[in-house]
């Protein structure tokens, strides 16, 4: 493994199909040996920033560097260092469990099948079942280790979890997890279920209007921000630093605000804000709002 | 083995709340002195949760004198840990928290509206500890 500190960065990055971008101008970076979470409503860009990261697509604009490489130039080197789970895990449906892994160690340099089989041992999932034949939780699972038995350094999922129920969606985490901690990869997944992200991710990249809106350390995100609740008003309210977000009743006005000090004036309190709260915010503002200091400016069409 | 949970839901950023329980189960003598911490990777994969946050965790409970990281063996309550408090403070602290919500209830407040007093107030004191 090299020894950079980002896995992932992207430069101007952008994607247009006929007419319509898809993403546009995105520059960010997902740091080495962490786990990223992509956040963003259906139809934000998020398949095509992972598709576009994997090599499964090229880009229109700018430029991707996986690994310090190019995923575009589809050397085996680079994509065996990559894994990726797409959306609904795809199987092939009439391959045995055990067909499945064979398919893997056949198309991939390195494939730990030892690894791949204990894992589903413990599981409990036989190998002779055909996969069409499995639980949808079941062929997560399978798909999971099929992945990580690339044993690749950087891991991307697709909506790994949309499909599962409650149990199905915790015993993906469990494992997910258990491989983050056993094996140091990078791990980059899109999701649009926020409150379970804050346990499994550590760094945080928000899609609107396909365009990064947010990216960051979730730790200083949350504290970067903070709720204000005071007497109505609707002038001045950048004092209290970046407003992100503005509510306002007959008598009061809430405020989200980035980077700010507290408020000078009397009955305002301040309070922190949580990551789910603080992700919605960014997803409510509309199309066009000026972007997040972390991003780049935009520039015009 | 110490078990941690993870509520989602509760606000609390995760790795606080492991260090939360782990401080209450040291104030509470579920764990005692000597006691091993479950391994990071063991945590991760029961709760599923991040391993940098079980880090994370981890290390401020050792930063606060709690417990001790030692290589290749884990992490271990200590022997005196500094976040106790003696049974003498903690009864006199209660004490005084339960004259407190005598006199609030009299004046009228609901459990609610007790809940959001404290929270202010707590809010209050972080940001003048901080200012």
């Amino acid at each position: 493994m090299t020894a950079t500190e980002y896995a992932l960065r992207t430069d101007g990055l952008g994607k247009r199909y006929r007419r319509t971008w898809a993403l546009r101008d995105c520059s960010l970076s997902v740091p080495t040996g962490r786990v990223t979470a992509l956040v963003g409503p259906n139809g934000a860009g998020k398949s095509t920033f992972l598709r576009l990261a994997v090599g499964l697509l090229a880009p229109t604009t700018g430029s991707v560097e996986v690994l310090g490489e190019s995923p575009a130039t589809n050397t085996p080197q680079v994509l065996s260092r990559i894994g990726f789970l797409a959306q609904d895990h795809p199987l092939y449906k009439h391959f045995t469990v055990a067909e499945l892994l064979r398919l893997g160690r056949s198309c991939n340099l390195r494939f730990d099948q030892g690894l791949a089989e204990r894992r589903l041992a413990q599981l409990e999932i036989p190998l002779d079942r055909k996969a069409g034949a499995l639980s949808g939780g079941q062929q997560a699972q399978v798909a999971l280790a099929l992945a990580l038995a690339k044993r690749p350094d950087l891991l991307v999922l697709d909506e790994p979890m949309a499909s599962l129920d409650p149990v199905a969606r915790l015993e993906f985490l469990q494992a997910l997890m258990g491989a983050v901690a056993a094996d140091g990869m990078t791990v980059l997944f899109s999701s649009h279920v926020v409150p379970e992200l804050e346990r499994v991710c550590d760094h945080l990249i928000v899609l609107n209007h396909s365009r990064v809106t947010l990216a960051g350390d979730i730790d200083s995100l949350v504290d970067e921000h903070r709720l204000l609740v005071g007497p109505r008003t609707t002038a001045d309210l950048d004092r209290a630093g970046t407003v992100v977000e503005a509510t306002h009743s007959e008598r009061h006005t809430t405020l989200l605000v980035r980077d700010g000090g507290l408020p000078a004036a009397p009955g305002w309190q301040s309070s922190p804000v949580g990551l789910e709260d603080l992700v919605l915010a960014y997803l409510r503002r509309p199309a066009g709002t000026e972007v997040a200091p972390t991003a780049r400016t935009e520039v015009p069409a | 083995m110490f078990v941690f949970r993870i509520d989602s839901r509760s606000g609390v950023p995760p790795y606080l709340q492991l260090v939360h329980q782990v401080r209450q189960a040291v104030l509470l003598g579920f764990l005692k002195p000597g006691d091993r911490l479950p391994l990071i990777r063991e945590v991760s994969e029961a709760v599923a949760i991040n391993p940098n946050t079980v880090a994370k965790a981890y290390r401020q409970l050792e930063q606060e004198g709690l417990v001790t990281g030692r290589p290749g063996q884990g992490t271990f309550v200590n022997e005196t840990p500094a976040a106790t408090i003696s049974p003498a403070t903690y009864t006199s602290l209660q004490r005084g928290l339960e004259a407190w919500l005598g006199r609030a209830r009299a004046a009228g407040l609901d459990e609610q509206a007790l809940n959001a007093l404290f929270t202010a107030a707590l809010n209050q004191a972080k940001n003048e500890n901080i200012a």
